[in-house]
This record gives C-alpha cells, sequence and structure tokens, in this order.
C-alpha cells in the first residue's frame, strides 16, 4: 500500500482521484452507489446565482470515443445548494469542492462571497470557461484579460484555495494559465470541453439544439494531456488534470505530466463505480514501481 | 447501503419476438435488489467503436428466486442492433435499478395499459406485479401490422389482451386509441397508464386528459448516464426541467407539458 495522499496548494486530498464537475452531480447521487469518503474530493455541479433552467433538450449528442453536451449550466441557484443540499452532503469525508459560473464578474464575486462562508466546502473551482452559455462562462476564459480580471476580483473576496478551470479553446492556453497565476490562482484544472459540432445528416439538422457543445471523453484525451503538460512546465501553482480519463493509466498519465490531482468525468457516465476502479489500479501501479507516495508521480515524465 | 448498482449479468437467453424485437433474459450470483415496473437498466455496449455510452431499457421481467432480469431490446440504431448479437454465456454490465416507477393501483382499481412496440415490457410487467384480480386490468397492445407484434399471450393469466394494428391484419384496425376498449370504456378506469412511440402516448394522454382519467407515460429521452448527474435527458414540466431517468422516467400527465 503505497501513501496516496497528496496536496494541492493547502488542501489534502486522500488520494488524487476527484470526480469533475458536471457528471457528478452534487456527490449525494454518487453517494447512492458508493462510500464518498473513498475518493479525494468531488467537484460539484456547476452552480450560478440564480436558477437556471439550461439549454433546450436535446443537449446531447454521441461521438466516436466521446459525446457532445449542451446542458447549459442548468442549476436552481446557489440559495438553493446552501439551503437544501449543502446540510445533506457537507459531513462527506472528502473534499467538496464548489464550481462557480457567473454572466458578469459582479456574479462570480457574489458567488466566491457566499461560498466563502460554508465551512465545509474549502475550494471554488472559477468556470471561465464554459462553453454552453450565451453570456459570461467561457468568454472570460479565452482572453488573458478576461481571464485575469475575473481571477483578480474573486481573490479579493475568496480566502479559501482558488482553482480556476480553464478552456482549451484558446491559441495557447499556458497564457491563460500564466495570466491567472498572477492575479492570485491558487490553482489551475484543465481542460474543460473542446467546442464541437455533430450533425444528422439524414435528417439535415444539428444534433444539438445549440448547434455547438462541449465534447468530452476520450476523444480528447491525448490533446487534455499536452495542454496539462504545457501549463503544468508554464506555471508554479499545482495543476489539476482533467479530460478523457478512462482508467488508471490515463489518470497516472496526467500525472506523470504534471498534474498534482486529476478528475474523472465523462467516464462515469459508462461506470459510475469508475473512480474507485482507478484508485485501486493507482495504488497497484505505485507498488508495482516502488514508488512510496503518489506525490513522486507528480511530473516525474523523463523527458 | 447503496441504492443503485453497478453489475455483470450473464446471458442465459437472447430469442428473436419477432424482425426488430428481442428477448434477452439475464441472470446475477448476487441477490437482486427490489424492482418496479417503470423502472429500467443501463446497459453498457461491449466492443463497438461507434457506441460510446450505455443504452437503456425498461425492465421487463423478473424472477428473485432466479436472480432474472428480462428486457425487450427493439433495434433502433447501432447500440441496440449490436446488443441484440449477444449470445448466451456472454456477460452483460448493467447499471440498476434506475428512474422512478408506475403508481402501484388500489385494489379496487380498475386499469388500462396500453402498450406501442417494445414499450409493451414495463406495460407487461406492470399488469403482473399490480396484483388486480384479471377483470381490473386490461391491456391494449399495438403494432403497425401482426409481424409486428409481439407474441405475450402467456400475459393473459394477468390481464385482458385487446390487439390493434394499423393495417387490420391483428385485432382491430388503427391506433390504439382507436380501439373500441379504448374508445368506449375509457372513462371507466381509474388509472390509465401508457408506454411506446411518443405520438401514441400523446394520443394516449390526449384522450386521459379529456376524459379526466389519471394517465401516467414512460418516457425516452435520449440520456447519458442514466442516474442524475449529466443533465441530458431533461423534460420541461410544471416543476421545471426534469431528468426523466430520475425524476421519471414515468410522469403523470399532468406535470408534462405537453401541447395536446
Amino acid at each position: 500500500m503505497a501513501d496516496l495522499k497528496v496536496r494541492l496548494h493547502d488542501l489534502e486530498f486522500k488520494n488524487p482521484i476527484t470526480l469533475a464537475s458536471g457528471t457528478c452531480g452534487f456527490a449525494r447521487e454518487m453517494a447512492e452507489f458508493f462510500d464518498p469518503a473513498l475518493l479525494g474530493g468531488f467537484f460539484l455541479k456547476g452552480s450560478t446565482l440564480k436558477n437556471r433552467d439550461g439549454n433546450e433538450y436535446p443537449r446531447m449528442a454521441e461521438t466516436a470515443a466521446g459525446m457532445l453536451n449542451a446542458v447549459g449550466l442548468q442549476n436552481k441557484g446557489v440559495d438553493y445548494f446552501i439551503e437544501n443540499i449543502y446540510p445533506e452532503i457537507k459531513d462527506y469525508d472528502t473534499q467538496l469542492i464548489m464550481n462557480v459560473n457567473g454572466s458578469t464578474v459582479e456574479d462570480y464575486i457574489e458567488l466566491a462571497e457566499k461560498v466563502n462562508e460554508l465551512d465545509k466546502i474549502n475550494a471554488i473551482e472559477l468556470n471561465i470557461s464554459c462553453p454552453n452559455v450565451k453570456e459570461g462562462g467561457m468568454a472570460f476564459g479565452v482572453t488573458c484579460p478576461g481571464a485575469e480580471m475575473v481571477t483578480r476580483e474573486v481573490r479579493k473576496v475568496y480566502h479559501k484555495t482558488l482553482i480556476v478551470k480553464l478552456s482549451p479553446n484558446v491559441t495557447d492556453i499556458s497564457e491563460i494559465a500564466k495570466a491567472v497565476e498572477r492575479q492570485g490562482a491558487d490553482a489551475v484544472s484543465l481542460v474543460n470541453t473542446f467546442l464541437g459540432m455533430a450533425i444528422d445528416a439524414e435528417k439535415r439538422v444539428p444534433k444539438l439544439s445549440t448547434i455547438t457543445g462541449g465534447l468530452s471523453g476520450p476523444a480528447i484525451k491525448p490533446i487534455a494531456l499536452r495542454m496539462v503538460w504545457q501549463v503544468a512546465n508554464a506555471v508554479k501553482i499545482p495543476v489539476v488534470g482533467i479530460g478523457g480519463i478512462m482508467n488508471a493509466t490515463d489518470a497516472i498519465e496526467f500525472m506523470l505530466a504534471g498534474a498534482s490531482i486529476v478528475q474523472v468525468g465523462t467516464a462515469i457516465f459508462k461506470d459510475p463505480m469508475i473512480a474507485l476502479k482507478i484508485v485501486k489500479g493507482l495504488d497497484e501501479y505505485l507498488d508495482r514501481h516502488n514508488i512510496q507516495s503518489a506525490n513522486n508521480l507528480i511530473g516525474s515524465l523523463q523527458v | 447501503m447503496p441504492k443503485k448498482f453497478v453489475a455483470d449479468f450473464n446471458v442465459i437467453q437472447n430469442t428473436a419476438l419477432n424482425k426488430t424485437n428481442f428477448l434477452i433474459k439475464i441472470q446475477t450470483e448476487s441477490k437482486l435488489p427490489g424492482i418496479l415496473p417503470g423502472q429500467f437498466v443501463n446497459v453498457e455496449i461491449k466492443n463497438s467503436q461507434e457506441v460510446f455510452l450505455r443504452r437503456p431499457f425498461s425492465i421487463f421481467e423478473v424472477d428473485y428466486k432466479l436472480n432474472t432480469l428480462a428486457m425487450i431490446v427493439k433495434i433502433l440504431g447501432k447500440g441496440s442492433e449490436k446488443l441484440t448479437n449477444i449470445r448466451v454465456g456472454d456477460t452483460l454490465s448493467l447499471v440498476y435499478p434506475l428512474g422512478k416507477h408506475f403508481t402501484k393501483p388500489s385494489a379496487s382499481d380498475k386499469i388500462l395499459l396500453v402498450g406501442g412496440g417494445s414499450g409493451v415490457a414495463p406495460m407487461l410487467f406492470l399488469a403482473k406485479e399490480s396484483g388486480l384480480p384479471k377483470q381490473q386490468v386490461d391491456i391494449i397492445l399495438g403494432a403497425r401490422t401482426q409481424a409486428d407484434h409481439i407474441n405475450v399471450q402467456h400475459y393473459s393469466d394477468f390481464a385482458t389482451l385487446h390487439y390493434s394494428s394499423e393495417d387490420g391484419s391483428l385485432g382491430e384496425k388503427g391506433f390504439v386509441t382507436q380501439h373500441s376498449v379504448f374508445t368506449q370504456n375509457l372513462k371507466t378506469y381509474d388509472k390509465v397508464y401508457a408506454c411506446g412511440p411518443d405520438g401514441m402516448m400523446k394520443a394516449v394522454a390526449r384522450q386521459a386528459k379529456l376524459a379526466g382519467v389519471f394517465c401516467e407515460v414512460s418516457l425516452e429521452n435520449l440520456m447519458a448516464c442514466g442516474f442524475g448527474v449529466c443533465l441530458c435527458c431533461i423534460e420541461p414540466t410544471t416543476k421545471g426541467n426534469l431528468c426523466v431517468c430520475t425524476d421519471g422516467p414515468v410522469f403523470n400527465i399532468n406535470e408534462l407539458k405537453w401541447q395536446i
């Protein structure tokens, strides 16, 4: 048994395997399958200030080795979360991280202030990379000035661990990562989904109500891995690796490339128990390679 | 204790019921949890380049003694087609039991079940599990033509079976909602349940609404996860956008925003 504990800024994770926002609900949905305490953490479903109905159906299209989604941040708003969901999940023995989204900088600030008050939420993941909303979202995350401004303003009011979730739909993701690092981000998580599209040729219509959507799944893994490696080499703050992780080997690759922890996302739809299998696989890998601690794996790629 | 499971089942039967519908029966070594009519399973499609996600199917039959489940798989696309090629002895991975079940009728209820195509599966399961005497349970089974009907004659132990087909080759000619049992007796039922193609369910719902009869339908929106985390299979309702996989698939027609 290797030591699976890792740190991300000042947060301790019992293992580096967490679930990605938008693919694990508010953790309680996963608790219907397994004990949440078995995982490093949960990045909760994206929250906004007010209720959002999200986009119209259809919101999903299966693609080769993945899927497109255009959910559009459907959620009942942060106050509903605080009153109705937080009490139910706050005592899960794992890291619970809020994913926050705004249409304006003011939205992000108000959200961060509210989440700052929640004792059992030790970090926020600032989502400046949602490709499926008309206002805000990715608009902030695709330019350095936009990303810097949101990070700077939220940093002023949020006093715990601030993780900024980056969009891959940019010319140079490491420039964006450096920009948010300059403004006080404690970590970056990447990547969010790639903007994509699917067409029903027989009907000659788009498969998604929004025409375009976010691509996820193993199809994006090599690109996500490359981006994590580039960013890990460009910034000093820790990196959260995300993008098409389907098994323990994928997770290990992201850690070798420089990720301190990883998020498993779309793979959950195929197997809700997959993250537990990845924890086990990581443990076995470390033993097999005589690596005492998962920490020693981070960024240990030999080039 | 978990309420939902991911488990491997052994395929013990795969029988073609007609050209497009297959009965697949599977068995697990562990004890089955309680499963109610209307609930579904999400099945992994292995070794396919094109199929990434699982495919949901209504549960048709449950045997708690033998720990078996049966489902009716209709070939609709690449996933279901691949699934129907499975052989006895193969392994099938299931996420189950998922979704909300039909409202159980009370002992004095007279109920009408309307099933179209492979939608007969949960209707027959409901007829069997309702616990009602046969006299209180009518089923109308609809299809385009006789060859599309599935032979479920053995269900006549639990319900009176009525047939309709669009070309008149089996039972009464026309849609299920044109069947004499439906047109003449609708108001005499306490509860009406429907599962089948969208157009059929909407036609049933329209008539049930006009007649003021309790009516539940089972929806089939496109799903990714099947357990309420991806929010892809949403249906607009009086309570906002709800997940068909966890808030449904069974909905009371009064909750839906159908233009009927």
